[in-house]
């Protein structure tokens, strides 16, 4: 059961924060505004009327807007006819004739009046998630919504991003709209709310003010006290592990993700690589890894060259990898436990070698590591589809730490997971460290790289514009993080011949 | 401690949702009262029993309506509603007793062995012509089930049978050798040659992305085409005949059957064995492990550092080399010799046959003997009841149809939601 | 570490591969350059090709020395595939290629025509209808997939459009009836697949195999039932007339080809301009792009993902169906088992190859029925090459196609995923 019996009441020109861990519910709960899903009990009432919403034609028609947290627009499309889709000014005939003036008319009249500028002949695969994200409120905005439903609408932009969103919320509150707001990031609820309604395993367990102290909020959302601090002792770095130089990798399309990346990952320390998710980040580690082939520079553990070699070589040689999306490319869901346990080692001894498997081995294995790693599970046999994204997330965490590293690498190692799971990882995390490894963590969560990390290297538009220590101040992280530098001047993407009007443009970026 | 149960969202679990209507089972229960209480739920059994029911009677229907004689008696239905019944149980039953008969066992010649009449070959007739059709579609069968695992369509069986048919009897006619070295060269041959016709698709799709569908396809008719010609060439034709028939295989070559009217031959024996042989590759051995993780989440093999590409092609090659042994044993079991059409549909019939042994290897073996039945009871069918044989092509069609679509024959029959309800080889991906 | 601000980095110079696709593809038609220069110029004869306006061999017509024509056209190929190889502007790419491509069948067919003639016209009507099945089933499948739904079913619908219109033109005397039957037999087959894909998500391209298996077997079996027996109370349905527009259809060569034509090949044409608009310009287009790349989204903004799948199936399914008509009422004059013999296949491939849009699967289908024309023509004439072997030639240039000429394609990004509310 996602919701119990869950009461919520929301007023106009209000911002309602729905806060509540991975898992809780709260994702489930909209979606049932949203006539994406059918309630099995209770009622929505609108304005004081009852209303059952099938689709979400109907929620549409309440006045009610959605900007999900993974986007819902065409890639393919442009931003005008992203924002049509569904409600097409059309000229008429059989299969409707569009109209693409006026559908351009009416994207460029609600993105003045809300002052959220995009452009509506912009191919939405080439904008940045920043600007995605604006088309998706304008593209609820132009459907004449009295309540806006915003689910995690943070998790991928810049501090500053964050904060113009924010404001953008303001403005659209004192218009008399009212805002939904789903996260579960605590320092956004207290800056923007209203009220916070906390929901736990499907309850509602308070609401409250956003008077109330962070570790109160947190411990709501979890159920027990929380720590939010990391505890580590001070790291003792040991020789070179990790030596990237002058590294140049493009992405899927060609386009340069990776614009020359020079690193060093030292025995016992933790490196990580701060910034939004789309700097190049994603392909710097595929490079290492073999999974993707650079264009040019050097990549070396333990002054071997990687580059060339197979991905297996290289997790042989001593390389963990925690891959970003667990769902796409870390656990095969139709395997057991077990047989994920062993995905990059099964045709090794014990568990087997180049012919055979042995499942006798394999099964004791298993068994270990889901006592070592509190991998909550029926059995080890069971397809890791049962299990929740926390313990998935565990499987993976298991199978690269049981083999000896010299090197781990975790990429968004938390992402959507509980949160006794995250304490558990970044436990797991910084023991890693101490026994020696080398470890490179990228998140965008800058609360997790500062905590785990003993130096901090922030990454934008391929290139890495500092590094610093994590005592440095958020705000300083921030305005690196959106690739504005030290010196002032707002850092030039690649490629660009960086000119007095490109530089004015930054801030839209 | 903290929230670890399976919760809906974000993270999708994917239980088998109980159904409403679901009626606990009481640990009391009777066993007669659970045994009904399972019998009458969507388990793989019943889903496939209730399948060939509602095929077969799709089937009569269309035997009915194809039939003049028993369509005029509908002219009148009104009238005299008793003819049509009559007519139509008349012809649907003497078609399906035929099918029977011609597969399992005829009473007649049974009861005729009995009481000294007839001998034991003649009642064991059926069930020999039932072996020997099943033998070939266990090796296509086995080829295509074995790709789809690993996440591949290998339409390619019939190609891959057809080169394999081809190899065996040049090899079959060519060498000379002593009796077991000869059928085991040639076997070996037929395998070669399969592996060959699957290696090209393979390696297209390691290497330039090339949709496996379409390259089989095409080198289905290619490979037709291509033993179109060779029959007709000197050295392959036999010389003494004018038609497109290729010399015979050497008796030391062929597959040893029991003799006379029992056609049932070694071939049988062989694809037993290998399936127990691709049962173990697929489950116990490395190759099988990476195929199956290859199959189910390419990117995460992948990342774990698996090569797709090899895995791909290494597949092709053995689910080439399955289909050329089902050719291979076509040709040296009960052809003996090259026709234009000595594959037969034996490459498209194992792909019904993969479908409806749910991909996997024994169900793949009980499947094709089930074909291989449905095949030889056609026979007797078309030459007793004059019934076309397309009808078993039919009724394989329809019955793989239901199969696939277990939620359909659950709507049809009001089958409850089983707790192991793991039906469908849904691996549903595009291209 | 130190702090490398932005000025200071280098700009690193990125060298690219050697053997990028540009150059393979290069490297290919290079060798098929090679090939024709040494293998069609050398076997050629030093005689006169023809290629002719009329039909017989008088009259105005191109000609050009066989021998010479080879080696012209082979060197033309191989200048093609080293341009290529050297490292041109990208978007000279793919008219290299279709140079390199161009030039070699012209070496080739001044190889095999030396000493003979080719009627141009007959060659091009008689690849514009032996692609014009290929188109309407292209274009079924672009109905489908741009929203989805995986087609691999169309030889079925061929199938089933070819045994109605047999059928029914028979016993209503009729091309328009068995015309229309056709189109309703492929639209049974789409209907079969989209209840069985979109509502109870079966694998797509098991379903279609599977329906293709049923279609056989169903048509095979009627047939053996109706039309063998009582060939004439169900198997011959009056041919498709041949209608010329007055006026256009005077224009030489294009006038003949073009203008002066059956009604199917018309329908076709007209379809894959209908088509194309339709998808690109109007709201039910537009949907239906959203739909096949997106369909949570589509969904979100309330269109109804399964309804507008079901209705593109089934309308590909009538388009089929129709294409199905061409075997019975203008190639032949009568239905025989499995006479599609997987056209329907190399209708998909067009559709691939054509990049999943109607223009593209257009010119797929006249390269695939220029193959099929090749084939027949050179068999006719006596070619030294075996009848099966040019037989093979569609199927063969359907792989070299998909393998190598089409790069890595992208389908529509929700293709052959079903829709399931989460």
């Amino acid at each position: 059961m996602a919701n119990d019996h869950i009461d919520i009441t929301v007023e106009p020109g209000e911002v309602h924060a729905l806060l509540g861990e991975n898992g809780a519910g709260k994702s489930t709960l909209m979606n049932q505004l949203y006539g994406l899903l059918q309630p099995d009990e209770g009622e929505i009432l609108v304005d004081g009327e009852k209303k059952v919403f099938r689709s979400p034609r109907d929620a549409i028609a309440a006045g009610i807007g959605m900007v999900h947290q993974h986007f819902m627009l065409v890639p393919v499309f442009t931003v005008a006819e992203n924002i049509a889709l569904g409600a097409e000014e059309t000229r008429g005939g059989p299969l409707g004739w569009l109209d693409r003036r006026r559908n351009r008319r009416d994207v460029l009249e609600v993105s003045t009046r809300y002052g959220l500028p995009v452009d509506p002949d912009a191919l939405v695969e080439n904008l940045p998630v920043g600007a995605q994200q604006r088309v998706e409120i304008v593209k609820a905005l132009t459907r004449d919504v009295d309540l806006l439903i915003l689910d995690e609408p943070t998790a991928v932009l810049t501090p500053q991003e964050t904060e113009e969103l924010l404001a953008v919320m303001r403005s659209l509150a004192a218009g008399g709209k009212s805002i939904v707001f789903i996260t579960h990031k605590l320092k956004e609820v207290k800056a923007i709310a209203d009220r916070i309604t906390v929901i736990r395993r499907g309850r509602t367990v308070a609401s409250v003010s956003p008077e109330t102290p962070e570790e109160e909020l947190a411990s709501l959302m979890v159920g027990r006290a929380v720590s939010l601090e990391v505890e580590k002792t001070p790291a003792e770095p040991g020789r070179e592990v990790l030596k990237i130089a002058g590294l140049v990798v493009d992405d899927d399309r060609g386009v340069r993700a990776v614009d020359g990346v020079d690193l060093v990952v030292r025995a016992g320390e933790v490196l990580g690589i701060a910034g939004v998710q789309g700097n190049g980040q994603t392909e710097l580690v595929e490079a290492v890894l073999g999974l993707r082939e650079p264009l040019a520079g050097s990549i070396k553990v333990d002054n071997e060259d990687l580059v060339g070699m197979s991905t297996k070589q290289i997790l042989r040689s001593g390389i963990g990898y925690v891959p970003e999306d667990r769902s796409l490319d870390g656990v095969v869901k139709e395997f057991s436990v077990a047989e994920n346990l062993v995905l990059d080692t099964y045709d090794r001894p014990p568990y087997g070698n180049a012919f055979r498997l042995n499942p006798a081995a394999i099964a004791e294995g298993a068994r270990q590591r889901v006592e070592q790693f509190d991998i909550r599970t029926s059995s080890p046999e069971s397809a890791v589809s049962t299990l929740s994204g926390g313990n998935q997330q565990k499987v993976v965490v298991a199978r690269e730490m049981s083999r000896s590293l010299r090197l781990f690498i975790a990429a968004q190692p938390t992402r959507g997971v509980d949160v006794g799971s995250i304490e558990f990882i970044h436990g797991r995390i910084i023991h890693e460290r101490d026994v020696g490894t080398a470890v490179l963590v990228v998140s965008s969560e800058l609360d997790e790289v500062v905590g785990l990390a003993d130096r901090i290297a922030v990454m934008y538009s391929g290139r890495i514009l500092a590094i610093v220590s994590p005592d440095t101040p958020r705000e300083e992280i921030g305005l690196l993080m959106a690739g504005i530098t030290g010196s002032g001047a707002p850092a030039a993407p690649a490629g660009d011949d960086a000119g007095p009007a490109d530089e004015a443009e930054e801030g839209t970026k | 401690m903290s929230t670890d149960e399976p919760v809906a969202a974000p993270e999708k679990a994917a239980p088998e949702k109980a159904a409403p209507e679901k009626r606990a089972e009481k640990p009391g229960d009777s066993f007669m009262a659970q045994f009904t209480h399972n019998l009458w739920s969507a388990n793989t059994v019943t889903v496939t029993v209730l399948s060939i029911v509602l095929a077969m009677v799709i089937g009569a229907i269309l035997i009915i309506v194809s039939d003049s004689e028993v369509l005029k008696t509908f002219s009148y239905i009104t009238a005299r509603p008793s003819d049509a019944l009559n007519a139509s149980w008349n012809v649907v039953s003497a078609a399906y007793a035929d099918l029977f008969k011609g597969a399992i066992f005829d009473p007649a010649a049974v009861s005729a062995w009995f009481d000294g009449s007839g001998t034991w070959q003649q009642a064991f007739t059926p069930i020999s012509e039932t072996l020997t059709y099943a033998a070939p579609l266990v090796f296509t069968g086995l080829s295509v089930a074995l790709a789809f695992r690993g996440g591949l369509f290998n339409i390619g069986g019939q190609g891959q049978a057809v080169i394999g048919t081809i190899t065996a009897a040049v090899a079959g006619f060519t060498f000379g050798l002593p009796v077991v070295l000869n059928l085991i060269v040639a076997l070996l041959a037929g395998l070669i040659g399969g592996a060959v016709w699957g290696f090209i698709p393979g390696i297209l799709k390691a290497r330039a992305g090339a949709h496996e569908v379409i390259v089989t396809i095409m080198l289905n008719y290619v490979g037709l085409l291509f033993l179109g010609w060779l029959i007709l060439q000197d050295g392959i034709q036999d010389p003494n005949r004018t038609d497109a028939i290729s010399k015979s295989v050497a008796k030391s070559a062929q597959l040893p059957s029991f003799g006379g009217e029992l056609r049932v031959n070694l071939g049988i024996v062989v694809a037993v064995l290998v399936t127990a042989a691709v049962a173990w590759l697929l489950n116990k051995s490395a190759f099988g492990f990476e195929l199956r993780a290859v199959g189910a989440n390419p990117l995460a093999a992948r990342t774990a550092g698996i090569s797709v590409g090899k895995t791909y092609t290494l597949l092709m090659v053995v689910a080439g080399g399955l289909a050329g042994l089902g050719g291979a044993t076509q040709v040296l079991g009960t052809a003996y010799a090259l026709t234009p059409a000595v594959a037969g549909n034996i490459g498209f019939d194992g792909l019904l046959v993969a479908l409806l042994g749910r991909n996997r290897p024994w169900g793949t073996l009980l499947a094709a003997i089930l074909f291989g039945a449905l095949r030889a009871g056609g026979n007797r069918m078309q030459s007793f009841s004059g019934i076309s044989l397309e009808l078993v092509t039919v009724l394989q069609a329809l019955i793989v149809i239901f199969i696939a679509a277990p939620a359909l024959v659950k709507t049809i029959f009001h089958l409850r939601a089983a707790r192991s309800a793991r039906l469908g080889a849904s691996m549903a991906k595009g291209w | 570490m130190s702090t490398a601000t932005v000025e200071e980095l280098a700009e690193v110079v990125a060298p690219n591969r050697f053997w990028d696709r540009q150059r393979r593809l290069g490297a290919g038609v290079t060798f098929v350059g090679v090939l024709a220069i040494v293998l069609f110029g050398s076997l050629a004869p030093s005689e006169t090709a023809k290629f002719t306006i009329s039909q017989d061999a008088s009259g105005a017509a191109i000609k050009i020395n066989g021998q010479l024509g080879a080696y012209v056209f082979g060197v033309i190929a191989l200048a093609a595939g080293i341009a290529m190889l050297a490292g041109v502007a990208k978007r000279w790419q793919t008219t290299l290629l279709g140079v390199g491509i161009v030039a070699f069948v012209l070496s080739f067919l001044c190889w095999q025509v030396a000493g003979k003639f080719l009627p141009l016209v007959d060659t091009a009507s008689g690849t514009l209808q032996l692609a014009m099945p290929l188109i309407l089933g292209a274009l079924a499948g672009v109905l489908g997939e741009r929203s989805g739904v995986v087609n691999v079913a169309i030889e079925g619908q061929f199938l089933m459009g070819a045994f109605g219109a047999a059928l029914v033109g028979t016993m209503a005397t009729s091309v328009w009836a068995g015309l229309v039957s056709a189109a309703i037999g492929g639209a049974i087959i789409a209907a079969m697949l989209a209840v069985l894909a979109i509502r109870f998500l079966v694998d797509q391209v098991v379903v279609g195999i599977v329906l293709n298996l049923f279609a056989l077997g169903i048509t095979g079996f009627l047939y053996e039932r109706l039309m063998q027996p009582d060939a004439q109370k169900y198997n011959q349905p009056p041919a498709m007339p041949t209608w010329s527009i007055p006026g256009l259809s005077k224009i030489p060569v294009v006038g003949p080809v073009l203008f002066q034509s059956n009604l199917l090949v018309w329908l076709a044409l007209i379809l894959v301009v209908v088509i194309h608009f339709a998808l690109s310009r109007t709201r039910w287009g537009l949907r239906t792009r959203a739909v096949g790349e997106h369909p949570t989204a589509a969904d979100t903004v309330g269109i109804r993902v399964r309804g507008l799948r079901y209705t593109n199936v089934l309308l590909g399914g009538l388009i089929a169906g129709a294409g199905g008509a061409y075997f019975t009422l203008v190639a032949t004059g009568s239905f025989n088992k499995n006479m599609t013999s997987g056209a329907g296949f190399i209708a998909l491939a067009a559709l691939i190859f054509g990049r999943w849009t109607p223009f593209g699967a257009l010119g797929a289908a006249l390269f695939f029925g220029f193959a099929q024309k090749l084939a027949t023509y050179l068999s006719a004439v006596g070619s030294p090459v075996p009848s099966q072997f040019l037989n093979m030639l569609p199927y063969l240039a359907t792989i070299v196609a998909v393998a190598g000429l089409v790069g890595r394609v992208r389908a529509p990004a929700a293709d052959g995923v079903p829709y399931v509310k989460s």
